[in-house]
């Protein structure tokens, strides 16, 4: 294409990934550098790079074990989402199934609701059950959530497998246990993985379920420990950015690692989060 | 739902097997949770003594009553402005005039336009309080440095402006998905509709209208229910930026529920609130899905 018709699209896309940009790198930027620095050029480079502030927000701040509580959170929900999912959603699109017809809907239902809808009721739940304050609390009620959509994902891949390769491995005496991992489970891989980013994506930087179940600062997850060290360093620009960064940092590196398959969910209409 | 049929001597059950662990985690701590609170709105309960008084639809009756509540409702529609509609015809806008044809290094953009959506609703937060702060944010620098100092103020902290503030935030998280749903969406779109209405002497605009436009339908409702959703339950946002404030001038239901259930006992009043904004999500989305099909036909 000529430079005169690809020039103004460029400067288009340019300047509205600035827009996204200039934000975050600003933040990036006060991470490495003293208070006095930023407030008196945000944007300017780190005269001297100081790690201090993270080390600060890391065991000062004890973002160490807030860091401890979100990978053990979301490593559990996550497996386990992924895993539960899938046998659901084989399920649906595979197996004989008795009421079949009123599990979809009700499932989307809880595709669509919100936990603002559901919180009380589940901090009340596990209140009665002594749970609050402890990593169940967190788990149960996300892999709920998360196995509704994650079995509607799967469902619409198992509904669509080849089934050349279901019947041959029926004839060739495979049992559904067999068929499910040694013939579809290669195949479901796509769709395993962009189900797999999007559950550790919402688990991670899930809320108002970690604020409400925990008041012990030991079990604190690391968006709720951001919001709570925000309001004891509310001014304290570069220390706020370091701890901003550990807690994106794993976000932002898995997303940049997989973007194909986030994209790919997120594009697909998975609206959770 | 082509291959349902049974192996020899297989029980017509077996699919249960498969299907109860995730339903019967789904049904213990969504779908009956979904249920109680429908059923707690009709009650008068602190959450802390045992006996509740059932009050039958007083809650609801106070709630539509309630300025508060009905200004956190307020909000929430003028956060759809800035969630929704602002991000949407923005990306539709961008997404005429970068046009179908493939661009160098457009996967490098796709990256970075998308990227304020896989972050933490409090990192967002942070990065904005920043942004904004009256004293030493970019915001208020910039404004003073081309001499519009006057303009600089407490964005945060201003009634008037508090609100439209924590908006465009979303604003900034949305635009990039809807840009990109767009133009993934364009890519879709067969070549010879655009090549046989210029044929017809048929305009940039007009092509727009009656070929791009049809064509993103089912685009443009996925990116009007990700975005309403965010809007209707927005809370994360709120409570990092403003905690409703000042006054109550950012106040949203998602925050009213959370203010009403944890910090004022209202389990009651606070369940009525959250059974109004599921049934809100809940005909939003449908009716969008319900037009999307509609279009389809």
């Amino acid at each position: 294409m000529h430079w005169k018709k690809l020039l103004p699209r460029y400067l288009i896309l340019i300047l509205f990934s600035l827009v996204v940009v200039l934000p975050l790198s600003g933040m990036l930027l006060s991470a490495f550098k003293s208070e006095t620095e930023v407030n008196a050029s945000p944007f300017a480079l780190p005269e001297q790079i100081t790690l201090e502030n993270f080390s600060q927000a890391w065991s000062v701040g004890h973002f160490n074990i807030f860091f401890k509580n979100s990978v053990i959170v979301t490593t559990v929900v996550v497996t386990v989402s992924v895993f539960l999912s899938v046998l659901a959603g084989y399920a649906i699109g595979q197996l004989p199934l008795p009421g079949r017809k009123w599990i979809y809907p009700l499932l989307l239902l809880g595709y669509m609701v919100p936990f603002e809808a559901v919180i009380i009721p589940l901090y009340n739940l596990m209140d009665v059950l002594g749970l609050r304050d402890t990593y169940w609390a967190l788990i149960l009620p996300q892999v709920g959530l998360s196995v509704s959509f994650g079995t509607l994902w799967m469902t619409a891949f198992f509904e669509n497998a080849p089934s050349e390769l279901v019947d041959a491995a029926a004839m060739d005496g495979c049992s559904r246990w067999q068929t499910l991992w040694q013939v579809l489970w290669p195949l479901a891989q796509p769709a395993v993985t962009t189900l797999t980013v999007l559950f550790f994506m919402w688990t991670w930087n899930e809320f108002l379920l970690a604020l409400v179940m925990v008041q012990n600062e030991s079990m604190r997850t690391l968006p709720v420990g951001l919001s709570f060290f925000l309001g004891r360093y509310s001014a304290n620009i570069p220390l706020l950015a370091a701890a901003s960064i550990i807690v994106a940092l794993p976000t932002v590196l898995i997303y940049i690692i997989f973007q194909r398959f986030f994209i790919r969910g997120m594009l697909g209409g998975a609206v959770k989060g | 739902m082509k291959r349902q049929n049974h192996y020899p001597g297989e029980s017509p059950w077996k699919g249960w097997l498969y299907l109860l662990p995730a339903f019967s985690i789904y049904l213990v701590f969504t779908f009956l949770p979904i249920l109680e609170t429908i059923r707690n709105s009709f009650y008068d309960w602190d959450g802390i003594s045992l006996n509740r008084q059932w009050i039958g639809f007083e809650n609801y009756v106070h709630l539509f009553q309630d300025q508060q509540f009905l200004n956190a409702l307020l909000h929430n529609l003028v956060f759809i402005i800035f969630y929704s509609l602002i991000p949407i015809f923005l990306g539709l806008f961008l997404a005429s005039l970068l046009s179908r044809e493939p661009i160098r290094g457009f996967n490098f953009f796709r990256t970075v336009l998308f990227l304020p959506q896989v972050l933490s609703m409090v990192v967002v937060g942070v990065i904005w309080r920043w942004v904004f702060n009256p004293s030493f944010g970019p915001l208020n620098m910039l404004l003073r440095s081309i001499g519009l100092g006057t303009a600089a103020r407490a964005w945060l902290g201003d009634f008037t402006w508090a609100l439209p503030a924590v908006g465009s935030i979303g604003s900034w998280v949305q635009y990039g998905f809807c840009l990109i749903l767009f133009l993934s969406g364009m890519q879709h779109i067969p070549e010879e509709y655009y090549e046989a209405s210029s044929l017809d002497g048929a305009g940039a605009i007009s092509q727009f209208w009656h070929i791009t436009l049809p064509g993103l339908r089912s685009e443009i409702s996925v990116a009007l229910i990700s975005t309403f959703v965010a809007a209707l339950r927005v809370f994360d946002l709120v409570f990092t930026t403003t905690r409703g404030g000042p006054g109550d001038s950012t106040m949203v239901t998602g925050f009213l529920i959370y203010r009403s259930a944890f910090l004022q006992h209202q389990m009651g009043y606070a369940s009525a609130i959250a059974t109004v904004l599921m049934i809100i999500i809940l005909s939003a989305s449908v009716i969008i899905r319900h037009y999307q099909r509609s279009g389809e036909e």
